[in-house]
């Protein structure tokens, strides 16, 4: 990660007799360069199509709402001509399940990746970074079928022992809901965005130069004190970028949210141990009923929101690590 | 290059593991459908008189709520006219009418009938050009009220204390309102947890149409497909959601098809409409829908059920679903083989199987009927 944007740019053409320049490298270089430019200008195209097509479609429904969009807790879309939604409850709960998943699992992915470059023999590590990986490989409907039978009946003690001591604290107000809970699903998305944070954390610390390593050995530091003085600081903005994919990832997810994730009627709670909707099962939930031009775009309106969020995510993430690559070198 | 490495062999164990699940999946899904069609194609292949046409492919979409239904009955189908393949979506029955109008399939499925305030009824007529669309009922489905509570085998309720139970006026199994239904039972004081669909579906739509028309005021909400704000509880995401909730949580409770209630081995409550506890059994449904009001005109046979019904034996909470086919327009091929598969599915052997997975066979009037509509389609 840190290596890559900090390429130095290559010069458009390389020195060399006039001849060699125009009739030999010239062709195949620029055939390239269109290749290379063609495929970043088709990602481009794609966002912006997707762009168009969620503001299109929900800008009617948008125009048409009754409530407060950003601030309502109501969502009644039947009826074409009293649309009335709000994505204040979707916004919270999609955002504290994914900052408690992040919370979770960067921590935890850090310290495998650590163990994996540091620690461990290489006998053990190749096996045990395979296994990570395989992590990556499970389908996200496994992990919510999973989430939802397996490990339910385990963290619900769990659940009830954080109620009744930190009850009196907001996030942890005890709530009517008894399965599905936000923080059952962020340790579902936790497991889920390990191992990608993990794999990427590992390649940077791989690549600290080794020259900072056997300094810090040189100057007496410990393994720990090596770790924390010279890997963890190059490191940083590549494990910034990994929790920040990872986040992208948790944001978005659908069908494991989906089939975790209890929904609530009447009063809302902060609490963790409440229910709720995201903004990706929100939709999931209600697309094989999608009758109406309007309820489509009120739900496509939710979608918007969901894909400018995870942009805004990547672009802080573009920001702290551009501003933090001064560290690395 | 490494990681490029791992990356490759994770994926390609990965693709493994998928396939081998799917597999594992395809496998269940057709020893289920052998076991109920086994019998009933065999009956049907010996007084058969379905003409199958030249054969081609029907597809249909729609209703989930029949899905199993209309999934056994392409299984025995394959038997009757092998050159026809049908494929069934169940994407709901929204989608399945827009599909319908959209000229993508030949038939929807759908848990209501076309509905002329949505201009459904003139967009299904402007696909079909040459004849109005028909709304052909012909699966049967219960909902059950069913219930976790550790010692209580039977349970009684009737609609107003379902309602509310449903709106969080009764929060507790011992509730005299409870008690009074079911005299002699010893009920405990665990709380009531309430498990609703978290996804728009035709069961919440039908379950609270029921207690709108049945609970005497004490539902106020209309109908719909998502849970109403003023009823309580805890959603979970379609039926295989619901009746895991009810399963792992002592005190629960759900409206469900009444395939899950039975195959999680749920309690189901019998239902009190006024004439005395009614178990939910074939027979209570099909006396539900024979009180139904007809309120389709000829061979559209739109059904009105009355909720609210005090019929000796009737089992209120029924759910009809539909098939919708032009009257005219299609094709030649796909007219005779939406007839031929229609044809089948109403047949009594292929209905009464479908009672083992949870549905009831049409009642006998209702279903001289069908055949009749399906034997009317040009």
């Amino acid at each position: 990660m840190a290596t890559t944007t900090s390429t130095p740019r290559v010069p458009d053409a390389p020195p060399g007799p006039e001849g060699l320049k125009q009739g030999l490298s010239r062709g195949p270089d620029r055939a390239f360069k269109m290749l290379a430019g063609g495929s970043s200008a088709v990602v481009v195209a794609l966002v912006v199509i997707v762009g168009v097509y969620l503001i299109s479609k929900a800008w009617p429904s948008l125009a048409a709402n009754g409530a407060s969009f950003l601030t309502s807790r109501e969502w009644s879309v039947a009826d074409p001509d009293a649309l009335r939604f709000g994505i204040a409850p979707l916004l919270w709960v999609t955002v504290i399940s994914s900052v408690v998943a992040m919370a979770i699992a960067v921590p935890v992915a850090i310290g495998v990746a650590l163990y994996l470059t540091h620690y461990a023999p290489p006998r053990v590590a190749k096996p045990f970074a395979y296994l990570v990986d395989l992590l990556a490989a499970v389908p996200s409907i496994v992990f919510g079928l999973w989430g939802a039978r397996v490990l339910m009946p385990y963290v619900q003690p769990f659940q009830d022992a954080l109620k009744s001591a930190f009850g009196w604290f907001p996030l942890f107000a005890p709530t009517a809901v008894q399965a599905g809970t936000i923080f059952l699903a962020s340790i579902v998305l936790a497991i889920m965005i390990l191992p990608i944070i993990t794999a990427l954390s590992r390649e940077v610390f791989r690549q600290t130069p080794v020259g900072h390593m056997e300094a810090a050995l040189a100057l007496g530091a410990t393994r720990w004190e090596m770790i924390r003085t010279a890997v963890l600081p190059f490191g940083r903005p590549g494990v910034v970028s990994a929790a920040m994919l990872g986040l992208g990832r948790a944001l978005g997810e659908t069908i494991a949210v989906t089939i975790i994730l209890s929904t609530t009627t009447g009063a809302f709670s902060w609490s963790l141990f409440f229910g709720g909707e995201t903004f990706a099962s929100k939709i999931a939930n209600a697309a094989s009923e999608f009758d109406s031009p309007s309820k489509t775009g009120a739900y496509i309106a939710a979608g918007l929101v969901l894909f400018l969020l995870t942009f805004a995510v990547n672009a802080i993430a573009r920001v702290i690590i551009d501003r933090r690559k001064g560290f690395t070198e | 290059m490494k990681v490029r490495q791992l990356a490759r062999q994770t994926g390609l164990v990965g693709l493994v593991l998928v396939s081998s699940l799917a597999l594992a999946a395809c496998g269940s899904d057709n020893n289920a459908g052998d076991e109920g069609t086994a019998d009933s194609a065999a009956v049907t292949a010996g007084g058969s008189d379905i003409e199958c046409g030249e054969g081609g492919t029907l597809n249909a979409e729609g209703s989930s709520a029949q899905k199993n239904a209309i999934e056994q009955a392409i299984a025995s189908f394959e038997e009757v006219c092998p050159d026809i393949t049908v494929n069934y979506n169940p994407t709901g029955s929204g989608a399945g009418i827009t599909q319908f109008t959209a000229g993508q399939v030949e038939f929807a499925g759908s848990d209501s009938a076309l509905n002329a305030d949505k201009g459904e009824v003139e967009a299904a007529q402007a696909r079909c050009e040459a004849g109005p669309a028909w709304n052909i009922p012909m699966v049967t489905g219960p909902i059950a009220v069913a219930y976790n509570l550790e010692g209580v085998d039977e349970l009684v309720l009737d609609a107003a204390t379902t309602a509310k139970i449903f709106r969080g006026e009764i929060t507790t199994w011992n509730d005299p309102a409870i008690a009074a239904l079911n005299e002699g039972a010893t009920l405990p004081g665990d709380e009531i947890h309430v498990f609703f669909r978290s996804d728009e579906s035709g069961t919440t739509d039908n379950f609270t149409k029921y207690l709108n028309a049945a609970s005497g005021g004490v539902w106020t909400d209309p109908n719909g497909k998502s849970w109403p704000s003023s009823g309580v509880g805890e959603g979970r995401e379609k039926s295989a959601g619901v009746s895991e909730g009810v399963k792992t949580t002592a005190g629960g409770i759900t409206y469900v098809e009444w395939s899950y209630a039975k195959d999680n081995d749920l309690g189901i409550a019998q239902i009190d409409n006024g004439s005395g506890p009614i178990e939910l059994t074939a027979e209570t449904v099909a006396t539900s829908v024979a009180t139904a009001e007809r309120v389709g005109e000829g061979n559209d046979l739109a059904l009105k059920l009355d909720y609210a019904t005090q019929e000796e034996g009737a089992y209120p909470i029924v759910l009809v679903t539909y098939e919708i086919v032009c009257s005219a327009g299609l094709d030649e091929a796909a007219t005779a083989g939406v007839k031929a598969f229609l044809t089948h599915f109403a047949s009594p052997e292929v209905q009464e199987g479908l009672v083992e997975i949870g549905y009831a066979p049409l009642p006998e009037d209702v279903q001289t009927d069908v055949l009749a509509a399906i034997e009317a389609i040009a």
